[in-house]
C-alpha cells in the first residue's frame, strides 16, 4: 500500500469539522434564488407597466384644469360637441358619429382635439366604432372584441377537432413509426413564425379560398382564423396527446378485456379519462389565437365591422396595437387606449392559463388517482 | 479489542412517518472490516447512509439519537457536513463513475479540496490507482472516458476516487452485488488490503463475502440491530434465533 | 361485433388519421409553395447584397445582419438568466414549496402572453423608463436611449425567450442521474461545486437545445420588435446598441403588407420568407434531434 500525498490534513476534531462559512456556496444560493425569483418579478412588471400606460384614461381630474379653457370655448358653440366634459352631451357620442362628424370638424379647435376628454374616451370605450385617427377620435372597444372572438371560433371550430383527432391517431392507433414522424412533424409546425404563417395565408390562402367560395374582399375573417388554427394546432395537439397518453392503461385494458375494440376503447374510454387535459389543451389554443396579431395583422383585412358574416374583414384587438402602436403619439389618449387593450388581452390570457393550470390540472391528477373531486 | 471509530447510540431514522431504523447502538472499531448483513430492505443501506450523512440528501427524513465519529456527534449542529464526507467516503452499489476520463474522476475530490498543481494531481491520481488496484490495467488510457470500463473496472475507478480524497472511513454498499466473481475476488482482496489503513463498513447480502472479508458482523432485521459480533462467531455460534436461520439461509 | 360496428370504427380511426394527414400536408404544402415561390429569387448575392431602388431589387443582407444580431443579444440575456432559473427550480426549490411553485406558474404564464404585450411591455419598460430615465440621468435629457432601438428589442425578445430555455434547461438538468450528484457530494464537494461541475456539464445538451429552440423563437417573432426597434429600410449596419435595425420577419410584413408595389417585389418576399422559415426549420430540426437523443438518454 503506497503511502497518501496528505491532502486531507486535518483529523476528525472538533475544530476541522466545526461548520465553515463559505462565501461562494452562500452567494450562488443567493444569486440562483434571486435570478429564479426575476420570473416572477418579469409577470409583475409586465401587468405593472402595460396597465400604468392605460390608466391615464381613467384619471381625468388632472387634465380637466388644463382644459377648462378649452370647454369654455366649447359652450360658446353650444352642448352638442361631445368631446366636452359636459357628461350629457357625451351619450350621443359614437353612436351619432358619423352624423355630428362635419359639425364637430367645423366647430373644434384644434387643441381640443389633441387633448380629448379623458373621460369622454373611457365612456367611449364601450362604443360600436374604432376611428383613433379620425379628428373625432373614437375608442369603441365593441368591434375589436368582436373581431376576435369570431377570429377565435372561427379558428378553434377548424384546428380544435382535427387538432384532437390527430392527437387520438397518434396515441391509440398510428403505429410506432407513424407516431415517430407526426408528433416531431407537428412540433416543427409549432416553430413556423407567424409571420411566414401570415404571409402563406396573404399570398396563397386568401386566393384560394376567394376561387373557391367566390366572395369579394380577398382578406377576411375566415381566411385568418384558418390561418389561426395552423398556429393553435399544434398546442392543442401536443397537450392533448399527452393527456391521452397519460391515461393509465388499466383503463384502457380493462375496457380491452371486456371485450371492447379498440377504438370504441379510444372514443369511450381513453378520451373521456383525458377531457380535462382537452379542456386545457382548448383554453391554451384560444389564448394563442386571441393574443396573435401577425398572421391577424397580415390576414384578416384590419376592418373594425361588427357582424356575423365569416367572410367579412375583422379587426382584432391584438392587431390594433400592432398596427397603431407605432404610429401614435407616446402619452396620447390613442397611445393609452392601446395599453389598455394590452392590459385586457393580458389579464385574458393569464386567466385562461391560470383556469387550464388550476382547475383542469388538479381534476386530471384526482381523476387518475381515483379520488371524487 | 481496536479502538472505536464510529459510535451510534439508540439510532432511529424515519422516512416520513415510516420508521426504517429503530433505536441501533453500534460501536465499530478502527481499522477494521465491519460488515452488515440482512434480507433486503431491512434498512442497512439506510444505516450506512446515516454515517456520512448523505440521508440529509432525502426530503422528509427524521433522525433522533446520536452518530459519534472519534467522539464527536456528527448530528451536531456545529458539524460541517461537506468535510465530514471528506473524512467518511463512500463507494456505492452501483457504481457512478462521472461521464468524464478516468483521470478527471480521480482528481475530482483533489480538485475541489483545492489542489491545481498539475503535477500533484498525477501524483495523487497514480497513487489512488494503484490503491485500488486499478492502475496496471488502465494506465495507458488515463484519458478516456470513464465510460468505457468495465463494471468491475468502474467499481475500482470509484473505490480509486474515493481513497483520492484521503479519507478515514470508507463506507461501501454493496459494492461487488453487480459484479461477476472475478472482479468480485479482486474487490474483496482490495478490502483486505485497505483495511490496514482505513476503517471499512461494508453492506452486502452475500453471507460467504461477509464472512470472508469482514472482522465483525452486524445482522439488521426490519430494521433492528438483531446481534453485533465477530464475525467467526456470527457465523458459527450466532447468539439469536434469527440470525442462525437467515445464516443458514431458511428465510432472507 | 355487428358489421355496422365495425364499419364505424374504421370509419372513425379513418377520420383521425385523415386529421393526422391533413396537418403533415399542410405542412408539406406550406413548405412546398414558400420553397418554390422563392427559389428563383434565392442565390448567394440574394442573402449577401443590399437592398436596391426602394427595395425593389437587390438581397437582404441588412435584414440577415440584423437578425442575427438581435438573437445574439438575446441569447446572451436569455440563456444565462434561464439556466439559472431552472438550476433553482431543480437543485435550490423544495418541489412543493410556494416561493417555486409560484416560480413555475410565472414561466408557465410568461409561455402564453401574447408576443404582442412583450412589445408593449418594451415600449413602456424598457425604452420609455429604462431608457428615458438613463437619457435623464446622464445625457441631460437628450434623446438617445429612450427610443425604440436594437437593445430594447433584443430585451424584449430575452424575456419572450426566457421560458423556452428554462423548460429545455430543467428538462435536461433531470437527466443528470442522482447517483452522479450523490457520488459528487460523498466526495465532499458542495451543492455549488456539484452544480458547477457535474451538472451544468450533464445538462449541456439541454442547455444547447434550449439556446437553439430561444434562437429560433427570437429569429421568427415580429409582434414584440414592431415598435420596439425594428426598422423597414436602413441605409447602414447598426453600430452601437442605440441603433435601430432591419429584420428577415419584420421585413415580410412590411414589404407584404405596405411596400408600395407589392406584386412587383412578390418573388423578393417569397425569398425572404423562405429565407426565415428554412433558417428557423433547420434550427427546430437540429433541437427536436437532440432533445429525442436526449429522451432516448434518459430512458
Ligand atoms: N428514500 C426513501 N424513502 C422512503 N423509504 C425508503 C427510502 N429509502 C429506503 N426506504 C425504505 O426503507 C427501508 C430500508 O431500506 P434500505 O435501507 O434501502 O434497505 P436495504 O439496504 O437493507 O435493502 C425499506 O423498507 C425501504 O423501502
Ligand atoms: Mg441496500
Amino acid at each position: 500500500m503506497e503511502e497518501p500525498i496528505g491532502i486531507n490534513k486535518f483529523v476528525f476534531s472538533r475544530e476541522s469539522l466545526k461548520k465553515k462559512f463559505r462565501l461562494s456556496e452562500f452567494l450562488s444560493e443567493k444569486i440562483i434564488t434571486g435570478v429564479a425569483f426575476l420570473s416572477i418579478t418579469i409577470i409583475v412588471l409586465i401587468f405593472f407597466f402595460v396597465f400604468k400606460e392605460s390608466i391615464p384614461i381613467f384619471q381625468s381630474k388632472k387634465k380637466e384644469i388644463a382644459k377648462v379653457e378649452t370647454v369654455q370655448k366649447q359652450e360658446q358653440y353650444g352642448t352638442d360637441s361631445s368631446v366636452a366634459t359636459n357628461l350629457s352631451g357625451q351619450e350621443q357620442y359614437g353612436v351619432t358619429g358619423t352624423d355630428s362628424l362635419m359639425t364637430e370638424n367645423q366647430i373644434l379647435e384644434e387643441d381640443t382635439v389633441v387633448h380629448g376628454s379623458d373621460e369622454a374616451t373611457a365612456k367611449s370605450l364601450m362604443g360600436k366604432q374604432w376611428l383613433p385617427v379620425s379628428d373625432n377620435p373614437r375608442y369603441g372597444l365593441i368591434p375589436l372584441f368582436v373581431g376576435t372572438l369570431k377570429i377565435t371560433l372561427i379558428a378553434m371550430l377548424f384546428a380544435a377537432p382535427i387538432a384532437i383527432l390527430a392527437a387520438l391517431f397518434s396515441a391509440a392507433f398510428a403505429p410506432h413509426w407513424l407516431r415517430e414522424i407526426i408528433k416531431p412533424a407537428i412540433e416543427l409546425l409549432a416553430g413556423f413564425p407567424s409571420v411566414v404563417i401570415g404571409f402563406f395565408a396573404l399570398m396563397v390562402m386568401a386566393s384560394f379560398f376567394q376561387n373557391l367560395f367566390g366572395y369579394d374582399g380577398r382578406l377576411n375573417a375566415f381566411v385568418g382564423g384558418v390561418a389561426m388554427a395552423l398556429a393553435a394546432i399544434p398546442i392543442i395537439y401536443t397537450i392533448t396527446e399527452d393527456a391521452l397518453t397519460a391515461v393509465p392503461r388499466t383503463y384502457t385494458e380493462a375496457s380491452l378485456a371486456l371485450g371492447a375494440t379498440r377504438w370504441q376503447t379510444a372514443l369511450f374510454v381513453t378520451l373521456p379519462a383525458a377531457t380535462p387535459g382537452i379542456f386545457a389543451a382548448i383554453l391554451l389554443g384560444i389564448g394563442r389565437v386571441f393574443g396573435e396579431t401577425m398572421i391577424a395583422l397580415m390576414a384578416t383585412g384590419n376592418a373594425a365591422m361588427i357582424g356575423i358574416n365569416p367572410f367579412e374583414s375583422v379587426r382584432t384587438l391584438a392587431a390594433t396595437i400592432g398596427a397603431e402602436m407605432a404610429e401614435v403619439v407616446f402619452g396620447d389618449t390613442h397611445y393609452n387606449v392601446l395599453f389598455l387593450i394590452g392590459s385586457l388581452l393580458f389579464i385574458f390570457t393569464f386567466s385562461l392559463n391560470a383556469l387550464a393550470e388550476f382547475y383542469v390540472k388538479g381534476k386530471l391528477v384526482k381523476r387518475f388517482q381515483g379520488k371524487q373531486s | 479489542m481496536k479502538e472505536i471509530k464510529i459510535k451510534t447510540k439508540n439510532l432511529s431514522l424515519y422516512y416520513g412517518a415510516k420508521m426504517a431504523l429503530n433505536s441501533i447502538s453500534l460501536d465499530i472499531p478502527e481499522k477494521e472490516v465491519t460488515a452488515f448483513i440482512g434480507p433486503s430492505g431491512c434498512g442497512k443501506s439506510t444505516f450506512l447512509r446515516t454515517l456520512n450523512r448523505m440521508n440529509d440528501l432525502i426530503p422528509n427524513v427524521k433522525i433522533t439519537g446520536e452518530v459519534l465519529v472519534d467522539g464527536l456527534n456528527i448530528y451536531d449542529k456545529q458539524i460541517d457536513v461537506v468535510n465530514l464526507r471528506k473524512k467518511v467516503g463512500m463507494v456505492f452499489q452501483k457504481s457512478n463513475p462521472f461521464t468524464k476520463s478516468i483521470y478527471e474522476n480521480v482528481a475530482y475530490g483533489p480538485k475541489i479540496n483545492g489542489i491545481n498543481n498539475r503535477k500533484k494531481l498525477e501524483e495523487i491520481v497514480e497513487t489512488s490507482l494503484k490503491n485500488a488496484f486499478i492502475w496496471e490495467e488502465v494506465k495507458d488510457r488515463l484519458h478516456d472516458s470513464a465510460m468505457g470500463l468495465s463494471g468491475g473496472q468502474q467499481q475500482r475507478m470509484c473505490i480509486a476516487r474515493a481513497l483520492a480524497v484521503e479519507p478515514e472511513i470508507i463506507l461501501m454498499d454493496e459494492p461487488a452485488s453487480a459484479l461477476d466473481p472475478i472482479s468480485t475476488a479482486k474487490i474483496e482482496e482490495l478490502i483486505f488490503e485497505l483495511k490496514k489503513k482505513y476503517t471499512i463498513v461494508i453492506v452486502t447480502h452475500n453471507m460467504q463475502q461477509a464472512a470472508r472479508v469482514s472482522d465483525l458482523t452486524a445482522f439488521f432485521y426490519l430494521g433492528e440491530l438483531i446481534e453485533f459480533g465477530k464475525t467467526r462467531k456470527i457465523f458459527t455460534t450466532p447468539d439469536k434465533k434469527h440470525t442462525e436461520e437467515y445464516i443458514t439461509g431458511r428465510f432472507g | 361485433m355487428s358489421r355496422r360496428k365495425s364499419i364505424t370504427g374504421g370509419l372513425f380511426i379513418g377520420l383521425t388519421a385523415f386529421s393526422a394527414i391533413l396537418i403533415i400536408a399542410v405542412i408539406i404544402i406550406l413548405l412546398v409553395v414558400i420553397i418554390i415561390g422563392g427559389k428563383d429569387t434565392f442565390s448567394w448575392e440574394f442573402l449577401t447584397a443590399f437592398p436596391e431602388d426602394g427595395m425593389m431589387k437587390g438581397g437582404i443582407f441588412p435584414a440577415i445582419f440584423g437578425t442575427v444580431l438581435l438573437v445574439l443579444i438575446m441569447s446572451i440575456a436569455a440563456v444565462p438568466f434561464g439556466t439559472i432559473t431552472a438550476i433553482y427550480l431543480t437543485e435550490y426549490a423544495h418541489e412543493k414549496s410556494i416561493l417555486a411553485q409560484t416560480i413555475r406558474f410565472a414561466v408557465r404564464t410568461l409561455a402564453t402572453v401574447p408576443s404582442i404585450i412583450f412589445g408593449l411591455f418594451g415600449l413602456g419598460f424598457f425604452i420609455k423608463y429604462v431608457g428615458s430615465g438613463m437619457d435623464d440621468l446622464f445625457l441631460g435629457g437628450q434623446l438617445k436611449w429612450g427610443q425604440p432601438n436594437i437593445l430594447w428589442a433584443s430585451l424584449t425578445m430575452a424575456l419572450l425567450t426566457l421560458p423556452v430555455v428554462i423548460v429545455s434547461v430543467e428538462e435536461a438538468i433531470r437527466t443528470v442521474p442522482r447517483e452522479m450528484r450523490e457520488a459528487s457530494l460523498a466526495l465532499g464537494a458542495t451543492k455549488w461545486e456539484t452544480i458547477k461541475r457535474i451538472v451544468i456539464p450533464g445538462s449541456r445538451s439541454g442547455i444547447m437545445t434550449g439556446t437553439i429552440l430561444a434562437v429560433s423563437r427570437g429569429a421568427g417573432e415580429v409582434a414584440p420588435i414592431l415598435f420596439t426597434g425594428a426598422a423597414y429600410y436602413l441605409a447602414t449596419l447598426p453600430t452601437s446598441l442605440s441603433d435601430q435595425f432591419m429584420n428577415l420577419g419584420y421585413h415580410i410584413y412590411i414589404m407584404a403588407t405596405q411596400s408600395a408595389n407589392v406584386d412587383q417585389t412578390l418573388p423578393i418576399q417569397f425569398a425572404t420568407t423562405m429565407v426565415l422559415l428554412l433558417l428557423t426549420f433547420m434550427l427546430n430540426l437540429t433541437a427536436v434531434i437532440i432533445r429525442s437523443r436526449l429522451r432516448r438518454k434518459a430512458k
